[in-house]
Formats: C-alpha cells, structure tokens, sequence
C-alpha cells in the first residue's frame, strides 16, 4: 500500500498517466476519424457503382425488350461479386434477377434515388438470409421495374474490422504506455535513488562518495555533474578547514607548551630573584607571540570571509609601493642589501589598500627575515606591471628561497616548512597573502627566482580614468 | 599628574590600569557601565579617557558620542578587542582619539595616555618652532639645526623628528611612531622602526657630547632636555 502510494506519487508515474490519457485520446480520436470517413466514402463507391449499372441496364430493354434486359441481368447476376439485381412485371413478380423479392422495407413505388434497405439473400443451400444494401430502382416502360443493389455486407465487414482495430490499437497503447512508464520509471527512480543514496552517505560523512555519470550528456548526468562540482568544492573546503584546524593547534598548543614548560621549570629550579625574573620576561615575550599568532589567524579569518566589494578602493600602486619602501628601504640598506622598486607611473588598482599593504609587509618582511644570500648582498625588489586587466604585483628576493620541491606544498597549502617552524608567523604570513588574493579575485604564485623566491599576487586593474567611484566617495564622505 | 577615567566592565582589568597609573603619579576613577561612564565623564573634568568598546548598558562609542554632541572633547582612548582596520575607523569616526586593541602592553597604554593628555588643543596656538636642549626644529622653514650646526634631514626624517619633539619628555612607542609618521596600522615582525631612529640618531646626536634621542628598554623612544 505504502509502496503503491509511493510509486504513485512520483514524477514517473503522473507523466506516464498524463501521456497515456493524451496518447489513447488522441489515438482513438485517429481511429474514429478514419472509419466514419471509411464508411463514407465505401458508400459513396457503392452508390457510383449502382448508378453506373443502372445507366446500361433501361438501355438494353430499350433496345432488345424484356427478353434482351432478363438475358443481361441473367448473365450479370452470375459474374462472381455480382451486385444485385431484380426485374418485377408490372404485378410486383419477379422475372429475373439473384433476389428471391423486393425488400419489405424499401420506400416509395417510384423512388429513384439510392435508398438503404434490408432483403433477404438465399445462396445456394437455399438457405435464407436478411443482409443490408443500398439500392436504386427505375420504372420503365410496361409496368417493369428494375432494382438494382449492392450488398453491404463487405463494407459493413471493413467498418467491423476498423472498430476491432480502435481496441485493439487502444489495448496496444495502453500495454505500451505501461511498458514505457515501467522501464522510465525504472531508469529514472533508480537514478534519482542513486542519487539519494550518494547523498545519504556523504551526509553520513564519506565526502569522498560521488553521483554517478552514466556519460549521455542527459539532465540528469549534468546534474550530477554540478552535485559532483559542489562535492568537490565543499570537500576542498572541508580539507581546507581541516588544514586550518590543524594549523591553528599546531601554531597555538606548541607556544603554549613552551610557555608551560617555562612557567613549570620556573617553580622548580628558581632560587633567586634573578631567576624568576627571567622566567616572567619569558613567559611574556611567549603570550605576545601568542597574541600575534591568535592575531594573525583572526585577520585570515576575516579577510576569508569578507566580501569582494568592501573597502575596495582606487589605489595608486607607484605611491603605494613607494612609501612601504620609505619605511623598508633603511633596514634593507643595514642589512647591506636595497629594496628597488619597479612600478611604472600610474598604475591604478582596484583594492583593499590597507590589506595590500599587510601582504607587502608580510611579503618583505619573509625577505629581510629569511632570505639573507650567500653573497651576503640582500636585494629585493617590489614590482608591478599590468597584463590585461589584471596588475602582477610581485616581491623578489635573491636569498636561497624555497627548495623546488617544497615550493608546490607551500604554494598548495601553505604549511610552513620545517626548516623554518621555529620561527612564529611564516605560515601564516602567506596564508594572509592568499587570503588577501583570493579576495581580490586572483591567487598567489610562488615561483623560484634563481636565486631566490619570487612570491606574485594578481589584482584588478582600476577602471579607465574618469571613474566616477572615488569622486563620489570623496564627496559624500 | 594627569586625571584619567578609565569606563571598563572588565574589574580585573580596569584595577590592573588604576594600580599601573597611579603608581606613576596619576589620579585614576573607574566606572563599571556605559550609563555611570557617561554620567562620571560629564561630571568630572578629566584629562583623558580610557573607554572600552564593549560596555554593558551603553557602548563606548555611544557614551564618545554623546559626549562629543554635547561638547565636551576630552582626548579619548579606545580599547578594543576588535583589533580590525574597519573597527579602528569606525571608533576613531565615532570621536575617539586614539585606538589600542586588546590585548596591550601597559607601557603602550601609558605612552599614548600621556600623548593624548599633551596633545595641543584644537584651536589653541600652533607652534611654529620646537626646541629640546639646543635641538631646534622650525616647522615653516623645515629646517633644523643643533648648536651652530645645520642638520640636513630627509622628509621623513623631519616627520619623525617632528613627532618626537612634539611629544618631548615622553615615551613613544613603535607602533605610535608607525602610525602617525607612516601612517600604517600593523605590529611590525622586524626591527624597521629602529632602523630609523638609529639613522636620525646619528644625524642629530652623532658628534654632540650630550645625546637628545633615548632608546627606552621594552617601550620605545623619547628626545627629551639633558638632566641638570
């Protein structure tokens, strides 16, 4: 019953429903048209045919007399699918002809037109049969009267066949429509249980399930292929959250530890002033880094999940670059190396100036922390060019950047490498800069700059001068 | 001696910054909510106040805009857990002064405190020329000189210069250099603050007996009158 219920409240079943009442009508409608058309045009050959014997027939008796007319009729009436013939004197009594009396039913003495009538045939067992037949009779001279017909029976017989074939044909659709309905239903209830099958274990929480694609390019393979889309995304957020997860236990539990640690070791062995004192000054040189790292992953937080639009801005690059220089150049300079910068005059971009200026702070500062060349003459350099309408703003060093293979990890997940795990922040710093990036619509690209590390992040290039954004900005604020 | 109120519902907090200031010298008064901050802040004439952003009953920013509409411009420090750009903007819009996200080194507090409380008012007189031992800074003519000696600086240079002069006697911090010299909002990872102050250093003090520009330990800079 529930399962009943069920089939019958699908989509397979009301459109199966739905076609087979609209194919049986259509089809009976079909049937019915053809056989009253049938009917009437069998009918009217038979009346053609009575009109065209019965024009021969008067001739002869006016040519030959009775005797040449009987002799006709005679010889008519014994042709195989004879028509039917009858010759009555003047009294009403058969002379000649293949009927044994003129039908009871038939109208008017002197009818001439073509008439339905019933007669009675005998054939040749004498055996007497009530048939139907269109006839046409004539007067002619001296009391006769000729009847000419056609039995019905063949025509009646085509119509009975017609109307057997409406059932039959209807029987034929039903059954089909059935069969259709059954192997649609089928196909479509399992593709959509297959579905809701995938679905119900990857909410068990096998993100790794996928909606079949049975490759026929149909409605349902695309949407199985966007379901499968969206899998994949959520499953590399998943990851991605997984990651950040893990990240943050590993960026927040190993400080905490340290500090721990210190605090425990202080109580143990300190004996003198001295002692605790150093212990305390570490202990809070260790919650500040702290602070920094719960800072930095706030900020990451936040930036992945603002929207592209707020506080985007036309930046000039030149002036922007050019003061983070001011700022960098000095510790460049006392680190025996510079900071060039290569940013052509008036290159507008449309972005968060505040949260660039963070990922060219972050971006120089990894410079001046790590990469120290063996030449002992640091150069980094911040440039920007325009392709499109995108700007490349990129920071290069000359140190001795990041070995080929970690370069993909770093760039893919942005895990810090161990080499430099000690040290607070670096992973994060580039997990900012992406975030940063992907809120400007681009990524960051992470390449090997022979010597060195050449970090590019892309940006919207700003919309042709004349932009009327930072001018209404500027009034109204 | 500076009066400061410090509106914080926090009362660990807010008895660790009375404890801190009045130990220096300075009188400290507490409220506990945005109503009895509003209500002591108009009452009482202080030199600054310290408000928290998240306050029961009414917000800080509420009680720093009523107290701007009705006219009072006490020099007024923010303190907030939100350490955001957007929120820095937004508390400073709202009229308040000064911003430092939680959490913070007292010696920050404090530098900025004693910044806002110095700060020339609005309107007062606008000097021209600023002087510290036999340092002397001329803002319209941008030049600066030492004794007899001519002191060529860069235009960052006179801005930072020009900073701590005008802050003279006290701390500033890095992060106060950064963002008033440079004008960038973030906790730099690298020693580039010092970098320029060591640079400045060796124009103003380089070659004099007597150095102007200190470097205070776990705090920051100050140029200040030798002793005596």
């Amino acid at each position: 019953m529930n399962r009943l219920a069920r089939i019958a409240r699908t989509t397979a079943f009301k459109l199966s429903v739905l076609y087979l009442a609209v194919f049986t009508a259509l089809s009976a409608f079909l049937l019915i048209y053809i056989s009253r058309n049938t009917n009437q045009l069998m009918l009217a050959q038979v009346t053609q045919t009575l009109n065209a014997e019965i024009t021969g027939l008067p001739e002869e008796y006016v040519r030959g007399g009775v005797r040449a007319l009987v002799a006709s009729i005679d010889r008519r009436a014994r042709r195989p699918d004879a028509s039917l013939y009858l010759l009555t004197d003047f009294a009403g009594n058969p002379i000649a002809g293949n009927i044994p009396e003129r039908p009871k039913t038939i109208l008017g003495e002197t009818a001439s037109g073509v008439q339905r009538v019933h007669y009675l045939r005998r054939d040749a067992a004498g055996v007497e049969e009530e048939r139907e037949a269109l006839i046409r009779q004539f007067d002619l001279r001296g009391g006769y009267r000729l009847l000419v017909g056609r039995d019905l029976g063949e025509t009646r017989h085509f119509v009975d066949i017609l109307a057997e074939a409406r059932q039959l044909w209807i029987g034929v659709v039903v059954i089909m429509a059935v069969v259709t309905w059954f192997f649609v239903n089928r196909r479509v209830m399992k593709r959509i249980d297959d579905i809701a099958d995938t679905s119900q274990t990857i909410m068990e929480g096998d993100l790794s399930g996928r909606l079949p694609v049975a490759g026929n390019d149909d409605e349902f393979d695309r949407l199985a292929t966007n379901l499968n889309a969206m899998l994949d995304r959520i499953e590399l957020l998943m990851h991605g959250m997984k990651d950040v997860t893990d990240n943050i236990a590993h960026d927040l539990k190993t400080p905490l530890t340290r500090l721990r640690n210190r605090v425990e070791t202080a109580l143990r062995e300190a004996r003198t002033d001295t002692d605790y004192r150093s212990a305390l000054e570490a202990t809070l040189d260790e919650s500040d880094n702290l602070i920094r790292i719960f800072d930095s992953l706030l900020r990451i937080a936040r930036i992945e999940a603002m929207t592209p639009e707020a506080g985007m801005d036309t930046v000039d690059l030149r002036q922007l670059v050019g003061q983070l220089a001011d700022l960098y150049g000095p510790a460049a300079e006392d680190a025996g190396g510079r900071l060039n910068v290569d940013v052509p005059d008036g290159l507008l971009a449309e972005c968060n100036a505040g949260l660039i200026n963070q990922v060219l702070v972050n971006l120089v500062e990894n410079a001046l922390k790590y990469a120290v060349p063996e030449t002992g003459r640091q150069v980094i350099t911040i440039s920007a060019a325009e392709a499109g309408e995108r700007i490349y703003l990129t920071v290069t060093d000359n140190g001795p950047g990041i070995p080929e293979e970690a370069l993909d990890r770093v760039a893919d997940r942005f895990v810090r490498l161990d080499e430099s795990r000690s040290e607070p922040g670096h992973g994060l710093g580039l997990s900012l800069v992406r975030a940063v990036a992907r809120l400007h619509g681009g990524d960051v690209r992470l390449q090997d700059a022979e010597p060195g590390l050449k970090a590019t992040i892309d940006l919207p290039r700003a919309a042709a001068h004349g932009d009327t954004t930072d001018d209404d900005r500027r009034s109204t604020g | 001696m500076l009066r400061i109120l410090i509106i914080e519902d926090d009362a660990e907090a807010a008895a660790y910054l009375a404890k801190g200031l009045t130990e220096l010298g300075h009188v400290a008064d507490r409220a506990g909510d945005g109503e009895a901050g509003l209500e002591q802040a108009l009452a009482g004439t202080y030199d600054v106040l310290i408000i928290d952003r998240m306050l029961p009953k009414r917000d800080g920013l509420s009680v720093i805009e009523v107290l701007r509409k009705g006219g009072n411009y006490t020099p007024v420090l923010i303190l907030s857990a939100l350490g955001q750009v957007d929120d820095r903007v937004k508390g400073l819009k709202a009229g308040g002064d000064d911003y430092l996200p939680k959490p913070y080194a007292f010696t920050e507090l404090l530098a900025r405190v004693e910044a806002l409380a110095r700060r020339p008012k609005s309107g007062g007189e606008v000097e021209t020329t600023y002087r510290v031992g036999d340092l002397v800074l001329d803002r319209l003519a941008h030049s600066c000189r030492r004794g007899q000696t001519d002191i060529p600086l860069q235009p960052r240079e006179f801005r930072l210069l020009e900073y701590l002069m005008q802050n003279a006697g006290q701390v500033v911090t890095r992060t106060m250099l950064l963002e008033n010299v440079w004008e960038y909002h973030f906790d730099p990872q690298t020693n580039v603050i010092d970098v320029h102050m060591s640079r400045l250093r060796g124009k103003i003090d380089k070659g004099f007996d007597v150095p102007l520009l200190h470097t205070i330990r776990g705090a920051g800079y100050t140029i200040r009158e030798p002793a005596g």
